[in-house]
């Protein structure tokens, strides 16, 4: 048992033994008494922690097995960085359909969360360009799931958390792209009518797009922020890779650099940088899709407490009431978030019984961990989602109650079927107490 | 040199499979040897989509001595000429068992000594034979001083670089090189049982070293290279007070 692999937001802190899988053929090792499947940890919360049990780290799983050049079908294996893949399939004129904030997940941990991009409004979650899957049971039987073969299983995997088995091996579709370089727009908006706005009118001409929002502005400001749009770019811009920025948050300060007074410099000064009408930029898709990824262990800044991320989604009837309550209640708490990121769903529906991708918009902030005030907070967001007909992100949720899980999946009880006997993970245990 | 022929004995070990990815995405014409054909199957398919302009597999048993030949032999046959070879299987004895068990003492130094030893002789003498070529051996810092924690297999490692030494000199000015490596504490399933701290490298660094060394036909390289210094003043410990310390 030791406490080396935690959650990308440190809290909760759990202590579980490690093995390290290397071989897709071998069986599962001997379990104890409960055992959960991780890629790099980069979800938030307890989805990928099972304190007191055995992780199953499949960060040596990361083979390629085949690539047709000719049709973009690549199969690798569950450990495979989505950045190795990049790094593999950019320059031979293929992309990932769907990626997240991060470069940092491995393929199988994109799958047990179906995570979601900036442009979802026109592709999707991740799930819905995974051709097919093997997952291996802890009683031996290897599945190969498709959505035509066992299409159970397969719904049940995308988005099941890692708790349907191992998933060992993976088949994506690429996408044919021109280079690795985008044609992107950012431009300011004053309130929170106007990312809607914004939204309708970028999603048919932008295939990706997001907004930042200021969190601590309040009334008339309300919402306002900054909206990114892109396309891949049509030509190859420069061949080279652009210099990566390679900071590092050397250790953990003892207290949170994110405090009430940072929080509004930052917040005003992102705001005010950004200009009035529209400015145009080529970017790689290094800075451009995964601006964190540039500040290596960015969650250090958070000190020992760690910090809890609360993203959630609001369907189309109830969103703008809803997200402008929800922004009203964080400005009134003080809090604020450093990283607050609105984004417009699109209609594709997500193929996972729990996937959490649906239509409606996303709101996406972190809160540094003071403890009780953050969790009653949290709670009062939890009762506009809940009224609004939304639902919280598991992947990056390490509070939610069970009461409420249930009310935002509501197929958790097909689901239930599904789970390996021998799997099982601290957000499963807690949002079923 | 355009496109390299290179056979990697123990092709599945960690850091042989971080260097053969190296090579792959070069373009090179790998020849992999390995006991677990599976495993080794699984890596040659990976290393075909990373680039490599052919990956054969061969099978074999380091213990079994009567193989190496024919494997070497076939291997050689296969891949045409072989411009560099990497010798990097390996095993960590547990020491409290080398104690009392000399069977499995003495497995566990044919393992990582004589084995090593057979098979860099008969690959060095397909180099000498074919006129140019560069071995590379993965030894250890393990070898440079025997400690009480895993002496077996620092006299194993010690036994190589010894016979490399010789072998070095012995062909110097016939077109082939002798690249002793001396990797310090790598992270890799052969020590996954170890708690890690600063000096723990990985696979994929160590390796980006092997390849680097073989490119430029070092000697001796220690990996990282800060083991050089460290294991320069472990040396220079004078033996009685070395024997009070507990390493």
């Amino acid at each position: 048992m030791n406490d080396a692999l935690q959650s990308w937001g440190r809290y909760p802190r759990a202590t579980q033994q490690v093995i390290r899988l290397r071989d897709r053929f071998a069986p599962l090792p001997t379990l104890g008494s409960h055992a959960l499947p991780r890629g790099n940890g980069r979800s938030y919360g307890d989805v990928c922690l099972d304190d007191g049990g055995t992780l199953l780290d499949a960060r040596g799983l990361d083979r390629f097995i085949a690539f047709d050049p000719a049709t973009g079908v690549l199969r690798c294996e569950s450990g495979m960085l989505l950045g190795a893949l990049l790094d593999f399939c950019a320059p031979r004129g293929w992309f990932l359909p769907v990626v997240p904030g991060t470069r940092f997940v491995t393929v199988g941990g994109a799958i047990a969360n179906d995570v979601h991009g900036k442009n979802h409004h026109a592709s999707g979650s991740f799930g819905c360009h995974v051709l097919a899957f093997e997952l291996l049971r802890s009683d031996g039987r290897r599945i190969a799931c498709t959505a035509t073969e066992n299409p159970d299983w397969f719904a049940a995997t995308l988005g099941g958390l890692g708790l349907t088995g191992l998933i060992t091996w993976v088949e994506l579709q690429l996408r044919r792209v021109p280079g690795a370089w985008f044609d992107t727009e950012a431009v300011r908006f004053d309130r929170l009518a106007d990312f809607f706005e914004l939204s309708e009118q970028s999603a048919r001409d932008h295939e990706y797009t997001v907004a930042w929002v200021d969190c601590t502005a309040r009334d008339a400001a309300l919402g306002r922020g900054v909206f990114s749009r892109g396309n891949h770019a049509p030509q190859p811009a420069g061949e080279r890779r652009p210099r990566q920025l390679r900071l590092r948050i050397p250790f953990t300060p003892p207290f949170s650099l994110v405090n009430g007074a940072s929080l509004r410099a930052f917040n005003a000064l992102y705001f005010h940088r950004a200009p009035e009408a529209v400015r145009r930029a080529s970017l790689h898709y290094l800075p451009w899709l995964f601006p964190l990824d540039g500040i290596r262990e960015w969650n250090r800044m958070y000190g020992p407490r760690g910090f809890l991320q609360y993203q959630c989604v609001l369907p189309p009837a109830t969103a703008r009431y809803g997200v402008a309550e929800l922004l009203e209640r964080v400005v009134a708490s003080g809090m604020g978030s450093f990283l607050a990121v609105l984004k417009q769903f699109g209609g594709t529906p997500s193929r996972g019984l729990l996937s959490f991708p649906r239509p409606g918009t996303t709101l996406a902030l972190d809160f540094a961990n003071r403890g009780q005030h953050t969790f009653e907070l949290l709670d009062r967001l939890d009762d506009v989602v809940a009224q609004a007909g939304g639902a919280v992100y598991p992947a990056k949720d390490a509070r939610m109650s069970g009461q409420r899980f249930r009310q935002y999946f509501p197929a958790w009880r097909q689901f239930e079927a599904f789970i390996d006997p021998a799997f099982s993970s601290g957000f499963w245990r807690r949002v079923n107490q | 040199m355009s496109e390299q022929h290179i056979l990697v004995v123990g092709a599945t070990s960690a850091i042989a499979e971080a260097a053969l990815r190296l090579w792959a995405a070069r373009g090179c014409t790998l020849y992999l040897l390995a006991r677990d054909t599976a495993r080794s199957e699984a890596i040659a398919a990976d290393l075909r989509v990373r680039g490599a302009t052919a990956v054969h597999t061969g099978s074999l048993d380091v213990a079994d001595f009567a193989a190496h030949a024919s494997a070497v032999e076939l291997a050689c046959t296969t891949l045409g000429r072989v411009d560099a070879a990497l010798i990097a299987h390996g095993t960590l004895p547990e020491q409290a068992r080398c104690e009392v068990d000399e069977n499995y003492a003495l497995r566990e130094f044919a393992v990582n000594g004589t084995a090593t030893i057979a098979l860099a002789g008969l690959i060095a003498q397909k180099l000498e034979e074919q006129g140019h070529g560069t071995l590379a051996v993965i030894s250890s810092v393990a070898g440079d001083r025997g400690r009480a924690s895993n002496y077996l297999y620092g006299s194993a490692k010690a036994a190589v670089s010894t016979y490399l030494s010789g072998l070095r000199q012995r062909l110097h000015g016939r077109g082939i090189g002798v690249v002793t490596i001396k990797p310090g504490f790598v992270d890799t399933p052969m020590t996954a049982a170890f708690a890690k701290g600063p000096l723990w490298a990985s696979p994929e660094r160590i390796a980006h070293g092997i390849v680097h060394a073989i490119d430029e036909r070092r000697a001796v390289v220690y990996l990282p290279w800060f083991w050089r210094g460290i294991m320069a003043m472990i040396r220079c410990v004078p033996e009685f007070v070395f024997q009070r310390i507990k390493l």
